[in-house]
């Protein structure tokens, strides 16, 4: 009876973090190396855009102006495929050993930079130090290793027919891994014997510019990379240009669209890579600290600005109570804040405009009737930031089950059965990426073998490698990057 | 029209088309005439409507999960099947071609080369994957390999010329991935595809996996394109044809090859992998490994 009396009295125990002390700054200090101005890179060299015009580039994490990034028009996007086309002959003829020891250099270069451009990235884009040191600037540097490899062996590509490469390709990239989804598309384009001109996000050009510098040390003929930044116009006529033989495209499933409808009179190729609504499916056999960490990695790795994020948790009933618990208290001591110190596990949101879309759907959330909880967390004063955010409660037709939030937002449902699991996993136009949480071996490939998603992890999440194909299923796109089947994307076979 | 009036009056065949694994009219009653070569009036053929295209979709979609799931090698033996149902029915099949006016060698060569086709792809269907999947090497301790799965229901349209060898050559590599197909026959001769159902249904593919309408390009490429549950379009066509069909499909971000109307469907080289590749989705899975 006192045993009873007690529990009744005291609430049940909970951990106590993160108030008791204050951390101190850890910052990253590395010079990042950025200039002033940055000016359009074609034919190899740096040039000024014809207008005139620049636009600025600002540290989200502080809302401090970075460098002032040229505006390219449709006469500079013409100069860059007029270079691309002149290096295209010398190039695609060149023999793969050399090709490929050009990208090999590239991959060097970039390793002997690594901190610098990390810091930059982080600057530039927001994310924290911890990932852009750790995770995309090593990454980069190894899809360049890794397709440089292939250059001398696209003969075992496509076995019993020939891989040629396809001209001059159109790229265009999102802001989320600037310099990560730059090298996923170079690197592969440029084996092949490719040409390309790429446009980075207007919001994060400043580290293509840098990997630019790179490439001039390199000594890459003139014109077989050329950059030109700008927005969304920009964008459209690098894709919508008669110079392209391909285009490839990492962005919104809305604009994907667009940009197959600009295309449709012509019989350009085009890789897209779309957005994403990814269930991460718990089942109550999980290893539960494992599968409680993947969902945070799934959510909140670079503030959830990441097409493949698990923004979706299914959690079979019997053990969502426990789940949601584990998974409140690992949120309470994440830490948000700088970018830029090494403790910080949440950096700046990218950009105003994306923080809006953030809020406006999270209003959406709470307003559609679903619960909201947010860890206590003190965000800076000034740039953008949003805390690590959950919704229970959720069911298949609020709008924070079913659009791309783009934020460390996630919607939690619960199943019963493993077909439930599967239907409301399925139940979306995307299909780009899925996880699993189960010790059991069985249960595992069958559901693998049933999400409809290009990328499936299975007692892991967000999970990448360059010799690993990546891309989605239904309205998450076409194509694949990584792997041999990424590099016969850029080839023409016959 | 000879006034001798024949002894024995022959039976002549409805035409009808094969949706669902059944032998349908149009849900709209529409026919339109085709006749032979000589002029002389042959029948009159089902001119199917957006209706029917949909009603063949979901014809396609409910027999999509069972085809699927098939084992590679239980595909080959039912694509081989229907080779064999060919080989047999081959003079029927060219007797049909010379009527609409191919040439008795064309025909038969035709022919051969349709049977020869479908064995080529009944041997592929159990060794595609060996192809189009990997083991990956990742730097981190992961076991990661990418499989094949089939995209779901494809929309075919198929030439008007070779009327037989065209939609055959472009249906039995989409359904070797396990797809399932609505395909719209050769508008000019579309009676050989009438007689392709009916083969296709004595063989051992299971209804609503290959569905073949007869009717008019023009009346049904806007539905092929914008039908959300199409996820895929392999056309023989050519400029506005294409514009609309890429069209419609960046609506549900459907994947499209295309061929010329005038292919060679003859040659070796009209055969292979790449329309198998086109047709597969690749899924990319990773697991640790640990204890």
């Amino acid at each position: 009876m006192a045993e009873k009396r007690r529990a009744h009295a005291r609430p049940r125990p909970s951990l106590i973090f993160g108030d008791l002390w204050e951390f101190d700054p850890a910052p990253e200090t590395a010079d990042p190396k950025i200039k002033a101005r940055y000016d359009l890179f074609i034919g190899g060299r740096f040039v000024r855009p014809r207008s005139g015009r620049y636009f600025d580039s600002i540290n989200p994490a502080n809302e401090r102006k970075l460098a002032e990034i040229a505006l390219a028009g449709p006469a500079d996007v013409d100069a860059a495929y007029a270079a691309a086309a002149g290096a295209f002959r010398s190039w695609s003829a060149m023999p793969g050993r050399e090709r490929g020891k050009y990208l090999f250099r590239i991959a060097r270069l970039l390793q002997d930079r690594a901190r610098e451009f990390a810091v930059a990235e982080t600057m530039d884009g927001g994310k924290p130090i911890k990932e852009s040191r750790d995770f995309d600037v090593p990454m980069a540097a190894a899809h360049f290793f890794y397709h440089a490899g292939w250059a001398d062996k696209l003969a075992y590509v496509a076995p019993g027919r020939t891989a040629a490469p396809l001209g001059v390709i159109g790229q265009v990239i999102p802001w989320n891994f600037p310099l990560l989804m730059l090298a996923w598309k170079l690197a592969p384009a440029l084996a092949m014997g490719n040409c390309v001109v790429l446009k980075p996000a207007e919001t994060t050009s400043v580290t293509a510019l840098k990997l630019a510098e790179i490439l001039q040390d390199a000594g890459l003929p003139p014109g077989v990379v050329n950059f030109v930044t700008g927005a969304g116009e920009t964008g459209a006529a690098v894709m919508g240009h008669p110079g392209a033989a391909k285009v490839a495209f990492t962005g919104s499933t809305e604009v994907g669209k667009a940009i197959m409808r600009q295309l449709a009179g012509t019989d350009r190729r085009m890789t897209m890579e779309l957005g994403g609504k990814a269930a991460n499916i718990v089942f109550d056999d999980a290893p539960i600290d494992q599968a409680v960490e993947g969902i945070v990695n799934g959510i909140f790795f670079n503030q959830g600005h990441v097409c493949c994020a698990g923004s979706r948790l299914l959690v079979h009933e019997p053990v969502a109570e426990r789940v949601i618990a584990r998974l409140k208290n690992r949120m309470r001591v994440l830490r948000v804040g700088d970018p830029l110190d090494k403790n910080t596990d949440l950096g700046a949101i990218n950009s105003k405009g994306q923080l809006a879309t953030i809020r406006r759907l999270v209003a959406a959330g709470v307003r559609e009737g679903a619960t909201m909880w947010q860890p206590p967390c003190r965000l800076p004063d000034r740039g953008f930031y949003f805390p690590p955010t959950l919704f229970t409660g959720v069911t298949q037709s609020h709008r924070v089950a079913r659009e791309e939030i783009f934020g460390p937002v996630l919607s939690i449902l619960t199943f019963r059965t493993v077909d439930e699991a599967i239907e409301k996993a399925n139940n979306t136009p995307y299909g780009l990426s899925a996880g699993v949480w189960t010790e059991k071996g069985s249960r595992i490939l069958r559901m693998t073998s049933e999400l409809k998603a290009g990328v499936v992890w299975a007692n892991t999440f967000n999970r990448f490698d360059p010799s690993s194909p990546f891309g989605g299923y239904k309205e998450s796109g076409f194509g694949r990057e990584g792997g041999r089947q990424g590099l016969l994307d850029y080839a023409r076979i016959s | 029209m000879s006034a001798r009036i024949p002894v024995r009056l022959p039976v002549t065949k409805t035409p009808k088309v094969y949706i669902g694994g059944a032998f349908v009219r149009s849900e709209s009653a529409r026919t339109f005439k085709v006749s032979a070569a000589d002029g002389t009036f042959f029948g009159n053929i089902p001119q199917c409507t957006r209706k029917d295209l949909r009603n063949a979709v979901e014809a396609a979609a409910k027999a999509g999960p069972a085809w699927a799931r098939r084992s590679h090698y239980n595909r080959a033996q039912i694509l081989y099947r229907l080779a064999e149902m060919l080989e047999a029915r081959s003079a029927e099949l060219v007797g049909s071609l010379v009527r609409f006016g191919a040439r008795e060698a064309d025909a038969s060569r035709g022919m051969s080369v349709a049977v020869d086709r479908m064995i080529h792809y009944a041997g592929w269907a159990d060794k595609y994957e060996h192809l189009l999947g990997s083991v990956n090497p990742v730097a981190s301790p992961h076991f990661n390999f990418t499989v094949t799965e089939p995209m779901g229901v494809v929309g075919v349209i198929a030439p008007d010329s070779p009327p037989l060898l065209g939609i055959l050559s472009m249906v039995a590599p989409v359904i070797a991935s396990g797809n399932t197909v609505v395909a719209l026959a050769s508008e000019k001769v579309p009676y050989p595809s009438i007689l392709l159902g009916e083969m296709l249904a004595t063989s051992d593919l299971p209804g609503g996996v290959v569905n073949i309408l007869t009717g008019f390009r023009r009346e049904l490429v806007p539905t092929f394109a914008t039908h959300a549950h199409i996820r895929a379009i392999y056309a023989a066509a050519d400029g506005d044809d294409r514009k609309a069909l890429r069209l419609g499909a960046a609506a549900s971000v459907k994947r499209v090859r295309f061929v010329e109307r005038a292919a060679d469907w003859f040659a070796e080289a009209a055969q292979g992998l790449d329309a198998i590749r086109d047709f597969v989705e690749l899924k990319t899975i990773w697991h640790p490994i640990g204890s």
